[in-house]
């Protein structure tokens, strides 16, 4: 892979961000937050990832691009525990963490937050959250969280003792993101997180985005519209038929010619 | 006298048994929202719940309600174990699997009942369950009273439960969304075999007030799981309130019957009531 993105990079906004991620990294003293090494996964007997490798640094965003049955989504499961890989490793802060159950890799760190929102419908607002604060870990800090949650995302606050189901699409997304946040994660994994919101809508989530990765919270996110993940994240891989197909920070994916032409029809 | 005076024996008679009949559904209901289980050995655990009474009654000497204390706890773990080691890996297979293993469950307790304690009926008779109560012109059994307190006792303790606890809160998104409810952090197998776990520590008390209103034999669990059956499709599948409604508008369709049509039509006049119910709102009275 090409020399990372840090030292390339000399424009303003970039070393700002470096000085937050080696603020972060003090707190955390491995190099790589999350590596995924040569994994393959299976969906009965289909397989959807072939040989995947990634790394996660503390204090990035990192995007995961593909079209749809790329892969990507079955790429998160793998890491949150809810497919288990046939070969290669995953480790989070350099534990080995792929023969783990989704709900013990919860109080470890890492908070998946489903394609389709996957919010509890008949829960209210609040009950939605503090179930997000389930594991012993998260517990202690539940009214902590919560209050920040409610900062991030006020219009939870006013609702919270609605039904989820009542809620709109873009107001779910919010209670997804939130209740995610709940477990007081070091990885969010986001799972297509724009997918039939309306633009608006989606300019807003991702300026929350900044704000929770400024709060400390490492973000790896999945997403189709490609122009979007190459402006909003630090680094991206692109999935191809279950495979990673290409690597790097965003400016140089911008560049790369196959993605030109894939991606943006130049 | 006029209807009115009349029908108020039946009304209040009907009212009291729904109450029983909403605690004996109750385990079954809570199983069925949550695990999606349809539990057909319900109504023999029930039944389990009035024989462990009736042995520390009978050998013990202590009351029925009291042995509580022991059969509450012995039923919640025997719950435990069998969503635990049988059903929580059979319905990862199919939910045809866990209705087999249910319907072996059923046989066999039928079985252990027969040999432990004969095919005769026993009763949990105590000095209080042959008390009679008046109201007015009613006069009713204190039993069908205790078993309506006890209804809203175990309804409302219940639903504070699944409301203000983790562990209930856990249950209820379990029900709603499994793989989010794992995403969650939470151990669904584990929040699977506690919930049949708690239905079965309310089996033991649906036992102990069945055993004191009624007479049991090993047999009665087939009876008393169709009445259930009955209940949770009438009240709605998986609501707590609709489970009382249910078991009241079953206890009143039965005891109506047996006023209008004579006491060997009454539960027909209750089943037939249940298929009306049906046919007008298929998702029952509280359905979601």
């Amino acid at each position: 892979m090409k020399p990372t993105w840090v030292s390339r990079h000399k424009r303003g906004d970039v070393i700002w961000r470096r000085s937050k991620i080696e603020k972060y990294s003090q707190e955390m003293p491995e190099e790589t937050l999350l590596k995924v090494s040569h994994i393959d996964a299976f969906h009965g007997s289909f397989q959807a990832l072939w040989d995947v490798s990634l790394s996660v640094k503390p204090g990035e965003i990192v995007a995961i691009i593909g079209a749809n049955g790329s892969g990507k989504s079955t790429l998160l499961d793998t890491i949150s525990g809810s497919v288990h890989p046939a070969r290669g490793s995953i480790e989070f802060e350099g534990k080995d963490i792929s023969s783990l159950e989704p709900f013990q890799i919860v109080s470890l760190g890492i908070s998946q937050v489903p394609e389709g929102r996957g919010i509890f419908p008949d829960l209210t607002v609040s009950e939605n959250l503090i179930i997000g604060s389930y594991n012993r870990q998260a517990r202690s800090k539940k009214a902590q969280n919560l209050q920040r949650v409610y900062q991030l995302f006020p219009v939870l606050e006013q609702r919270k003792v609605q039904l989820a189901k009542t809620l709109s699409g873009g107001e779910q997304q919010m209670l997804a993101l939130g209740r995610g946040l709940m477990s007081n994660p070091k990885l969010l994994l986001l799972d297509e997180m724009s997918l039939g919101l309306a633009p608006l809508l989606v300019n807003e989530l991702y300026r929350v985005l900044k704000e929770i990765r400024e709060r400390g919270i490492t973000i790896l996110f999945v997403e189709q519209n490609v122009r979007r993940s190459l402006t909003e994240a630090d680094r991206a891989y692109i999935m191809e038929a279950g495979r990673v197909v290409l690597s790097g920070n965003v400016a140089e994916l911008r560049e790369e010619e196959k993605v030109k032409k894939a991606y943006f029809g130049a | 006298m006029t209807l009115l005076a009349d029908l108020s024996t039946p009304i209040v008679m009907g009212i009291l048994l729904g109450g029983l009949y909403a605690v004996i559904a109750l385990g079954l209901s809570l199983v069925f929202g949550v695990v999606k289980e349809i539990n057909i050995a319900h109504g023999d655990l029930v039944i389990l719940g009035s024989y462990i009474a009736y042995a520390a009654m009978t050998i013990i000497g202590i009351d029925p309600i009291l042995s509580l204390i022991i059969g509450m706890p012995l039923l919640f773990g025997i719950g435990f174990a069998i969503q635990k080691y049988l059903l929580n890996r059979a319905f990862k297979i199919s939910m045809d699997a866990t209705l087999l293993i249910a319907f072996g469950i059923s046989i066999i307790l039928q079985n252990i009942y027969q040999l432990v304690w004969t095919p005769m009926s026993r009763g949990l008779t105590t000095p209080y369950a042959l008390e009679s109560f008046s109201f007015g012109p009613i006069r009713f059994p204190l039993t069908y009273l205790l078993d309506f307190i006890v209804a809203i006792i175990v309804m409302l303790f219940l639903h504070e439960f699944l409301r203000r606890t983790y562990l209930g809160i856990a249950i209820r998104a379990a029900a709603q969304n499994r793989k989010a409810a794992h995403l969650m952090g939470i151990n669904t197998d584990q929040v699977y075999a506690l919930t049949f776990a708690i239905a079965m520590a309310f089996a033991a008390v649906a036992g102990v007030f069945l055993g004191l209103t009624f007479p049991f034999t090993p047999v009665s669990g087939m009876p008393f799981l169709i009445i259930a059956l009955g209940v949770v499709v009438l009240g709605g599948l998986g609501s707590i309130v609709g489970t009382f409604v249910g078991g009241t508008a079953f206890g009143l369709a039965q005891t109506f019957g047996g006023y209008f049509f004579g006491v060997a039509a009454q539960m027909l006049v209750a089943y037939t009531m249940v298929l009306l119910v049906l046919a007008v709102i298929p998702r029952g009275i509280f359905g979601r």
